[in-house]
């Protein structure tokens, strides 16, 4: 009898071990797994950082150094020799700033319109607005080409920033938003004779914060990744943005990489800065706006 | 005020509305009105242009590159989505439990979205150096003798589609992360009394709930992939032998190098045409997979 107790708790003791064997085994894979993934997406930025400290030579040797033999910060002080880097840098900051304030003032007026203000058209203009979503931008870079080379906006900061002010995207995500806001509080500002301005600034656009948060990155980020724009109208060094004096720097050294790599290292630190600050929005706009 | 009239209601309406709607009009409206005038002219910018009625979409029928270009195109969808998708799903389901650590990897995945197209481009374009790149150097520890990526026409296609894969599985995780804390607890705490196996769970309740997630994620990434363009004008553009040479990379060299304005317009309709049958298709076909019941 006892004997037979004992075996039958031998036996659990022995499920249990298996159990909490297997729970470990599958947490270690679990692990494993992430843990991989994340080196893959990683590793291609400490090789750029690693590439970019390393001499001329010190790039083409096999096994390649991982870790530089000798680090040199010499490739950063020739890319901002031969390129007028820090005018790329500025640039692409005074390029994505403006366009990301003027997109947050024009597509929450126009917003308020559309959601506050009553007129005959209104939706079918909406509507007219949103369909012009559908257009790939390929369709209308030809004519905006012309239209700013008529202009002689070519090389210039307007026709670098101007265009894309007016996407729809903008427009339609803080409706969406300002239709979900209760009225009450305007309501009463009304009544105590308060203008339709009044009521914008100090009412609707505190209470939309995070919608324009999240447009904020939504079009700071695609301003400043922008590359197709920038290379069809700006041909002079001393307009262009990151991206395309990246490409640039790719033209003249096509293949000394640890002096493309600094270059890479400069345009991605401010980006990613702004990304490790501002975490939880980047993530939310991805996920509102659904678009890159 | 609210009970404005006349006069007074349309100024304000005019002050909200018209700065974005003359821009809108002036940047927008006319270029897209423009364009589809244009694609029945020839233009080089230099002479006025000419109107030549549907010569360039006949032109466009008979041009043997805008095929190959469509078919590079059709390529790089048919690699890239199943592969982002399955990729990005399958991260978010592991990073979809409290665990140790979850902000981290969500932070990893996430570095390579808010990059730059043209940084990582150069970024892998480095990797995928056959001799010094370190995607062969890995390669090599396996005894494979890594081919010449981006100089190889067999190859170069799927240098572009592992780089595309890299650089928006964080973003399409994201998107399914969110798909996934909708799924409401209960549905699995009910599969759990019913003795269910974690694979018929993840069969049964996680993929039929995460259609709608899954139906957008879609349609975005469908769009976007039409308009695959700048990894590829920076890592081939559109080489070796034409292998990488994608639908806008064709716009692009017709409008800016070869200075066809008609020509390009007209191919970009084409495009904007196919991205509106696909994505007319699948919004019809939606009801026959998507479940909005939760």
């Amino acid at each position: 009898m006892s004997s037979e107790i004992k075996l039958a708790a031998k036996k659990q003791q022995k499920a249990v071990f298996t159990i909490g064997k297997r729970k470990v085994l599958r947490k270690l894979l679990f692990y494993t797994t992430l843990g991989l993934g994340a080196l893959i997406m990683i590793i291609p930025f400490l090789w750029m950082l690693s590439t970019s400290l390393k001499e001329q030579g010190a790039t083409m040797t096999l096994p390649p150094q991982f870790i530089p033999e000798n680090i040199t910060l010499s490739n950063y002080s020739q890319v901002a020799e031969s390129f007028p880097i820090w005018k790329f840098l500025f640039n692409s900051l005074f390029v994505a700033v403006s366009s990301t304030l003027g997109q947050l003032l024009l597509c929450s007026m126009a917003a308020y319109a559309f959601s506050r203000l009553h007129f005959k058209g209104r939706d079918t203009l909406f509507l007219i607005y949103l369909a012009t979503l559908m257009v790939p931008l390929q369709v209308t870079m030809t004519p905006q080409f012309i239209l700013m080379k008529y202009l002689g906006w070519l090389d210039t900061y307007q026709g670098l920033i101007l265009p894309g002010l007016f996407n729809a995207f903008g427009t339609f995500l803080l409706r969406q938003f300002f239709l979900t806001t209760p009225k009450s509080l305007e309501e009463a500002a009304f009544i105590d004779g308060a203008s339709h301005f009044r009521v914008f600034f100090q009412i609707i656009l505190p209470l939309a914060k995070p919608a324009l948060a999240t447009l904020a990155i939504f079009s700071f980020m695609q301003s400043w990744n922008n590359f197709l724009w920038p290379l069809i109208i700006v041909s002079n060094q001393d307009l262009m943005t990151l991206p395309l004096g990246l490409s640039n720097l790719q033209g003249r050294w096509a293949t000394d990489w640890n002096l493309l790599m600094a270059g890479v290292v400069i345009s991605v630190i401010p980006i990613l800065a702004v990304y490790l600050f501002a975490q939880k929005y980047f993530i939310k706009g991805i996920t509102l706006s659904g678009i890159k | 005020m609210v009970g404005d009239k006349g006069w007074k209601k349309w100024l304000v309406i005019c002050a909200f509305l018209l700065p974005n709607f003359i821009g809108f009009l002036f940047f927008i409206g006319i270029p897209i009105l423009a364009s589809l005038g244009l694609s029945f002219t020839k233009w080089d910018l230099l002479t006025s242009p000419e109107f030549i009625g549907v010569e360039n979409y006949k032109a466009i029928w008979h041009d043997a590159e805008f095929w190959a270009a469509l078919k590079n195109t059709l390529l790089f969808i048919i690699l890239y989505l199943p592969t982002v998708l399955v990729v990005a799903l399958g991260i978010a389901m592991l990073l979809n439990k409290k665990m140790k650590g979850r902000t981290f990897f969500r932070a990893a995945y996430f570095i390579p979205v808010i990059s730059s197209w043209v940084a990582v481009s150069l970024i892998w374009k480095w990797l995928f150096n056959p001799a010094y790149g370190l995607v062969n150097y890995f390669l090599s520890w396996f005894g494979i003798n890594g081919p010449d990526w981006l100089q190889d026409p067999n190859w170069a296609m799927i240098a572009i589609v592992l780089t595309s894969v890299w650089k928006d599985t964080g973003f399409v995780m994201v998107l399914f992360l969110a798909g996934l804390q909708n799924i409401s607890e209960t549905y699995y705490e009910a599969a759990d009394i019913d003795g269910a196996t974690p694979f018929k769970k993840f069969l049964h309740i996680t993929i039929p709930l995460l259609t709608p997630t899954t139906f957008f994620i879609l349609i975005i990434s469908l769009i976007n992939s039409f308009q695959v363009f700048d990894q590829v004008m920076i890592m081939t553009e559109g080489g070796p032998a034409g292998s990488t040479t994608v639908l806008v990379q064709k716009i692009y060299n017709h409008a800016f190098r070869y200075f066809e304005m008609g020509y390009a317009s007209a191919v970009s309709w084409v495009l904007f045409l196919i991205i509106f049958i696909v994505t007319l298709v699948q919004n019809r076909l939606q009801k026959r997979w998507v479940d909005y019941e939760q």
